[in-house]
């Protein structure tokens, strides 16, 4: 266990961000499901109870009447964000004066950086370089996700749970969410932070970063495995595997909405469904190529004159 | 001199007039001085101060909202609320916190624009003379990247309780779109940052990002299909990025622009647009009534709904 290595890898300035965002999203992940909870069950008391659901003033906080709906913003919010404003200074204060900000030698060019990195908040992309090409990695995924944040609102057709926490009524969307941002953004960030090392290479926390390992890994392409020699045929066989996978994922997700989650099918157009569909399958493909590497040691799938995927 | 000619021509003396105005002055002056001291009594009455109160400040509901309304900077707000929505659990208040950060970011980074020059010979230096000798220029550079690292953690914090609550429900589809524009917008602030210093630090993760615009398909000449649409590293959209095929003069002085005038301005008209429609789409989505699952197809939400 080398605590140094781990030391100056937890307290790099600029690995300090990721430090603090673990129990913040810690703290805010159980400030919502404490919250998401509570609601739920209200709502079940509500929907087991037709006649308390239409005097219930719907909300977990008391209400009593004859108690104002509405308050005046000066003071009863501004107070608040004249608080969150010192607060957030005081912090930013003692942070500046108690960590400097990094500077390096100059720049040069001609003296490679071991690691290289992505500013810390990227490191996710960078992570996935590990198992796509740039082109996938760098440009199509970013577009990806800025789209697909984008069309949410436009594919989520579920009107219950608007303006409020809850799980019960969101499980499918909130779960996926989870899976995009916690495991697929933050969790690579945090993995491209703390656990690469030199040469982008797999260092367990508290090892020792050896500027001079090497890992001899012969990865192979999915078509060599069956086997398949012409660029014709790979490029043709690669074709089928991706299409025939969204094609049969796609199918998959069909069956699986049909049965478990009826009501919104019923409310989704073609388009809407189809998007999802497409989004969803995409989005679990990266832990499969990811596993088909870390298992299989396959780096392509489908191989042609143009592109690798 | 005065004196001998009183009286000699008929002149109605001089002398006469200045006796009388230091008769008159006697009682005016106190008098006004009088007044004047009346007046500082009570600051809120002169001219000077309502001119810019518009409105008295006594504890009364009226006065509450006034107090909001007539003031360009709160009257984002609306003069009462949800008695719910300032609950911060509710919130978190990042969506302020971070706007907050980015006021901080902006004065500090004016200062910072005053030690520091965009070119090669002079970046890094200033950087160093802003951390050695610039009176208050060290914490003045860390409290600029601290924000900036604060700032991207309270966008994703915002935009997961924004998505936690289903704030992008209808009727805030498009302002969810802003959001997520205003969230890439301050990556790249954050990013276009990252070079400025003109470090090993900044220079390899710009060149470790800008790399993969090589690989645009189409627009990179390293990408599918860029070589056969002619693209060469002088002319792909990696070249447009830095001004050049290398992380040199040309993308310091792009990153400098970027950070500092281009983004700023697009994030600044966003966030008014985004701010603008908090209120028009009915002001935050809640805390909301809880909604049963019977009721789900009963469309009864419209801009007002979302209040109570
Ligand atoms: C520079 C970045 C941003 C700033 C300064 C900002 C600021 C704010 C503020 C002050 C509010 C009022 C409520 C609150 O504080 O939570 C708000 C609401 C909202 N924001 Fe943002 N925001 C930013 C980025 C985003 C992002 C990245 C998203 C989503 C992708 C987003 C989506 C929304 C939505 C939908 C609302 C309405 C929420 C509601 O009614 O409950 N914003 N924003």
């Amino acid at each position: 266990m080398d605590w140094r290595q781990l030391w100056e890898i937890c307290s790099a300035p600029d690995n300090v961000p990721i430090v603090g965002l673990i129990p913040l999203l810690c703290f805010y992940i159980y400030l919502a499901w404490k919250q998401a909870h509570a609601n739920d069950q209200l709502i079940a008391q509500l929907e087991g109870d037709a006649a308390l659901a239409k005097t219930h003033h719907r909300k977990t906080w008391p209400f009593k009447p004859g108690w104002q709906k509405e308050v005046h913003v000066w003071p009863f919010l501004l107070r608040i964000e004249f608080l969150a404003a010192i607060i957030v200074t005081i912090i930013l204060m003692v942070w500046s004066i108690t960590l400097n900000a990094p500077l390096e030698e100059p720049a040069n060019p001609n003296l490679t950086m071991n690691p290289a990195k992505a500013p810390w908040y990227f490191l996710g992309l960078q992570e996935m370089l590990v198992y796509f090409d740039p082109w996938i990695a760098g440009v199509v995924m970013p577009t990806m996700i800025i789209v697909g944040l984008m069309v949410i609102p436009y594919i989520d057709t579920n009107p219950l749970g608007s303006g409020y926490y809850t799980w019960k009524q969101r499980k499918f969307s909130i779960g996926t969410f989870l899976f995009g941002f916690i495991i697929l953004w933050v969790a690579m960030i945090i993995i491209g932070t703390f656990i690469r090392g030199p040469g982008w290479q797999w260092f367990w926390p508290g090892q020792t970063w050896d500027h001079n390992r090497l890992i001899y890994e012969v990865n192979r392409d999915l078509p060599d495995i069956f086997g398949i020699t012409s660029n014709m045929a790979k490029a043709l066989f690669g074709a089928i595997v991706v299409g025939g996978y969204y094609l049969l994922g796609g199918f998959l997700v069909y069956s699986l909405f049909r049965r478990y989650m009826a009501k919104d099918f019923k409310r989704m157009s073609l388009l809407q469904f189809s998007i999802t569909q497409f989004l969803l399958l995409t989005m679990v493909a990266l832990p499969l190529k990811m596993g088909l590497r870390l298992l299989w040691h396959i780096k392509y799938v489908w191989i042609t004159p143009w592109f690798n995927v | 001199m005065a004196d001998e000619n009183n009286g000699k021509n008929g002149k109605v003396g001089l002398v006469d007039r200045v006796k009388d105005d230091i008769q008159a002055m006697k009682v005016d002056i106190p008098a006004k001085a009088k007044e004047q001291i009346e007046g500082l009594k009570d600051p809120t009455k002169t001219q000077v101060y309502t001119s810019i109160f518009r409105h008295k400040h006594d504890d009364t509901p009226r006065n509450r909202a006034l107090g909001v309304l007539s003031n360009v900077f709160l009257h984002l707000h609306p003069a009462k609320i949800n008695r719910d929505a300032v609950r911060y659990s509710y919130t978190w208040g990042m969506g302020g916190i971070t706007f907050f950060l980015f006021i901080i970011l902006t004065y500090t980074g004016v200062l910072l624009m005053f030690y520091y020059h965009p070119s090669k010979v002079q970046a890094f230096r200033d950087v160093l003379y802003l951390e050695h000798d610039v009176p208050f220029g060290k914490i003045l550079r860390n409290m600029h990247r601290w924000a900036a690292h604060l700032m991207v953690i309270g966008v994703w914090l915002h935009m997961f309780r924004v998505f936690l609550t289903g704030s992008y429900k209808k009727p805030r589809e498009f302002n969810w779109n802003i959001g997520v524009l205003l969230l890439v917008f301050t990556l790249l602030l954050s990013f276009t940052g990252y070079l400025l210093p003109d470090d090993q630090l900044g220079f390899w993760a710009v060149t470790v990002g800008t790399n993969m615009a090589r690989a645009t398909p189409l627009l990179g000449h390293e990408g599918p299909f860029g070589s056969m649409l002619g693209m060469t590293p002088y002319n792909d959209v990696r070249f447009g990025l830095l001004g050049g095929s290398i992380v040199d003069a040309n993308a310091l002085l792009r990153s400098y622009i970027w950070h500092c005038i281009g983004i700023p301005i697009v994030a600044s008209i966003l966030m008014i647009v985004h701010f603008w429609r908090v209120r028009k789409d009915g002001g935050i989505s809640g805390p909301a009534p809880v909604m049963l699952e019977a009721e789900a197809d009963k469309q009864r939400r419209g801009p007002k709904a979302a209040g109570e």
